[in-house]
């Protein structure tokens, strides 16, 4: 598989591959890396949020 | 949510939904989404869009991208007295083949029709990407769960 990389595109068999998970109570987030030779050359992430800014609202009451 | 968000919807400033007769044209407003630095304060407080403490990087413009907004807001009584009114994104927030090398945990939603104002923000775990996609998953579009939510109780 080719990756895109700081270097170009480049078969992932040529790299180190790093792979990790954020699963708490904000966030469920996945994140790749890919290192040739001690060098970061990507590294993508992806994340899902679990919270958003819920707003209640009142109406006044009258008399 | 933006507090200054709460009270332009009382005036009609924004309009996420491409059938509303309280506009004279029935498109909707486009909203963007930028990305902040860790750093960066950007929070309830914030009133409008600003580059200060946004992201810079290869692949990444200033003001970030466009929100697909092809779904209404949508509203459902969740009893005689409450109800919720929601809106979520139609697509996924993705930046694509950027490097950001300087830690993000911060996205602004914001109206950049209306002036650059101010909707949303949401935060999560500081990331930065190489040559790579950074992608925020939209959630579900309901009463629970639906990204931009207000309630009655």
């Amino acid at each position: 598989m080719l990756v895109t990389t700081t270097k170009g595109e480049m078969d992932d068999s040529l790299l180190e591959k790093k792979e990790g998970v954020v699963d708490d109570e904000n966030e469920y987030t996945t994140w790749v890396e890919y290192w040739l030779d001690g060098e970061l050359v990507h590294r993508s992430a992806h994340v899902t949020l679990k919270k958003s800014p819920f707003s209640d609202l009142f109406a006044a009451s009258l008399g | 949510m933006c507090t200054s968000f709460l009270g332009e919807l009382l005036s009609a400033t924004h309009n996420f939904s491409s059938a509303n007769p309280a506009h004279t044209a029935n498109t909707a407003d486009t909203f963007k989404a930028a990305l902040y630095v860790t750093t960066a304060t950007i929070n309830a407080a914030t009133t409008a869009y600003s580059a200060t403490g946004e992201v810079s990087g290869t692949g990444y413009t200033a003001g970030g991208i466009a929100v697909t907004n092809a779904t209404n807001p949508s509203s459902t009584n969740s009893s005689a007295t409450a109800g919720v009114g929601y809106w979520t994104p139609s697509g996924n927030l993705v930046y694509s083949t950027v490097t950001l090398s300087t830690a993000f945990d911060t996205v602004l939603i914001y109206n950049s029709t209306q002036s650059n104002k101010a909707v949303s923000v949401h935060t999560f775990g500081a990331q930065t990407v190489t040559a790579g996609t950074f992608t925020l998953t939209m959630p579900s579009n309901t009463t629970t769960t639906a990204l931009l939510r207000l309630s009655t109780t």
